[in-house]
């Protein structure tokens, strides 16, 4: 039998391959799916807390994050293509109006 | 299923899903970058059924790989990014630090797991993850979560529209 820490232990490994991501990489829509990649890992947390409890509230609640990512999705999308409509790149570190000039 | 084919199956499924996430990370191109993250949901959603969490493995699919896939592909093909967004990643020292605090948080979550005892994994009821248990349990008990999800939604769809049409 697998036990519930390795699936933790998994989750935490694709939790700190998508973290990494949203630090290191320039391209937006990467570090948007970097941002997937950890809502994917909290998901999986849940349903291996889930199935070693027996409760399926875990599984409610990652229907609701699934749900909730395909919104943040849309939206995320739609800024990074207004983005590019008013500033012609989506690279990470030329996206800095609003820092201190 | 027997102990031993689920710890293999546990592994086929595993290398391949963090093979194909440092694939997300790694990838130059946003295309590539993209199909890497496909090949993650799809062997994600195996894990899942290991996890008797067959609903939620086929919404993976589903959402994820189909719907929400889709529409990075579109942007991605969408925006037709120069060669010189697409370069290499200049590695700075900010970007070290970046990675440093990656692997802080890394291993700051497994020193955690670690605390916890190896258990082995209950036997759950024969409805455990199934449509018709999940249902009922949206209906009944997150039944507001799931009205507020489809407002939610729908601010989204309208939201998206707003946000990328030039003119309105």
């Amino acid at each position: 039998m697998v036990p519930v820490n390795s699936y933790l232990a998994l989750a935490a490994v694709l939790f700190a391959i998508g973290f990494a991501g949203v630090l290191v990489k320039r391209n937006a829509i990467i570090v948007f799916m970097c941002i997937e990649l950890m809502l994917n890992a909290a998901n999986l947390t849940f349903l291996a807390f889930a199935r070693q409890s027996g409760n399926m509230s875990g599984h409610a609640i990652a229907f609701f994050v699934i749900a909730v990512a395909a919104a943040e999705a849309a939206v995320g999308l739609a800024i990074i293509i207004a983005v590019f409509r008013s500033r012609g790149t989506v690279a990470m570190e030329e996206l800095d109006v609003l820092r201190d000039p | 299923m027997s102990d031993k084919a689920e710890i293999v199956f546990f592994w086929i499924f595993a290398v391949p899903l963090m093979v194909s996430a440092l694939g997300v990370v790694f990838a130059r191109n946003p295309v590539y970058a993209a199909l890497s993250l496909v090949t993650a949901f799809f062997f994600l959603a195996g894990i899942y059924i290991l996890l008797t969490a067959h609903l939620i493995a086929f919404l993976q699919i589903m959402v994820y790989a189909g719907a929400i896939m889709v529409l990075f592909l579109f942007v991605v093909m969408l925006l037709s990014l120069s060669d010189a967004e697409l370069g290499f990643d200049k590695i700075t020292a900010v970007k070290w630090a970046g990675i440093a605090g990656a692997v802080g948080v890394f291993a700051l979550v497994i020193r955690a797991i670690a605390e916890v005892p190896v258990q082995a994994m209950r036997p759950v009821a024969s409805d455990f993850g199934t449509v018709k248990a999940i249902g009922r349990l949206l209906f009944t008990q997150y039944l507001l979560p799931f009205e507020a999800t489809s407002v939610l939604l729908l601010v989204a769809i309208v939201g998206a529209v707003v946000v990328a049409k030039q003119k309105i």
